[in-house]
């Protein structure tokens, strides 16, 4: 392989490691059993950050089975969005909690 | 059967009524204390449910109600503590008290799905019961704003066992 070319990997593979730098870190916050934003958007490869503030556990569980996120009390979890759509989800736990994610591709 | 379960649920009820009939507004410390027992009981009936459940739903929900109520009422004592007030005893307390353990004693009787399907529908009931008596009685008649809060934050998380409970019981049958 000449240096040229090692250069230019080396460059491809930078350029590959900018787009994950794109991506965005989005919080939803369960508060006094509430998501909020309750509506939300964000794109494939972001990631969410599921912050809990309350003294209890929460899920966000999406209702089409794309991910089922479990927050014990006090605690941050985080996921990267792998597929498109728009997703409602609610906690398994306290089902009267209920939120949007909007996921682009 | 039935007879017995309305009675467990008129004691809930009791937690309005009583008050009203005393012609009186509960007052903090009895609101703290009865929503505090209310508490109690139903981790009472979960730790029933936990070792006696053959259906998963129904032990993970049961497990469920313990975590929730024991953070509730550790907040309830925090605040009861801080507020330096004692709580207070009083019938309505004695009566749900005394109904729940008598619903203890029917409920382990009962055996497998049998059993499953009474303690889901007494979780039901229960809930309903005591976020009526939340919304109607105990609310708004608390005065500290803190207790206030706290009450309501217990109401919304257990219009949520509500909820939850119903999706369980739908599950059973």
């Amino acid at each position: 392989m000449t240096p040229r070319r090692i250069f230019l990997l080396v460059a491809a593979v930078m350029a590959g490691i900018s787009v994950p730098a794109e991506a965005a870190t989005i919080q939803i916050t369960m508060e006094n059993l509430v998501f909020s934003p309750a509506e939300a958007s964000a794109k494939v490869g972001d990631t969410i950050e599921w912050i809990n503030k309350d003294i209890f556990a929460h899920t966000a569980t999406a209702r089409n089975g794309d991910w089922d996120v479990t927050m014990p009390p006090q605690k941050t979890v985080t996921l990267v969005l792998k597929k498109a759509g728009s997703i409602d989800y609610y906690c398994r736990f306290h089902p009267n909690m209920k939120a949007t994610l909007t996921v682009a591709p | 059967m039935f007879l017995r379960m309305s009675a467990a649920i008129a004691a809930v009820g009791l937690l309005g009524s009583a008050a009203l009939a005393q012609g009186a507004k509960p007052t903090d410390p009895q609101i703290a204390h009865i929503a505090y027992t209310a508490g109690v009981i139903d981790i009472a009936a979960a730790k029933q449910a936990i070792s006696k459940a053959s259906n998963k739903d129904v032990k993970a929900f049961a497990e469920d109600m313990v975590r929730d109520h024991e953070a509730v009422n550790k907040q309830a004592l925090d605040l009861v503590k801080k507020l330096k007030v004692t709580p207070e005893d009083n019938d309505t307390i004695k009566a749900m008290s005394t109904q729940a353990t008598e619903k203890l004693a029917e409920l382990a009787k009962l055996k497998g799905a049998e059993y499953d399907k009474a303690y889901v529908a007494n979780e039901v009931a229960y809930h309903k019961a005591v976020n009526g008596a939340l919304e109607t009685q105990l609310i708004p008649s608390a005065s500290n704003a803190e207790l206030k809060s706290l009450l309501q934050t217990g109401l919304k998380i257990f219009q949520g066992h509500q909820q939850h409970a119903e999706h369980v019981a739908a599950g059973l049958k």
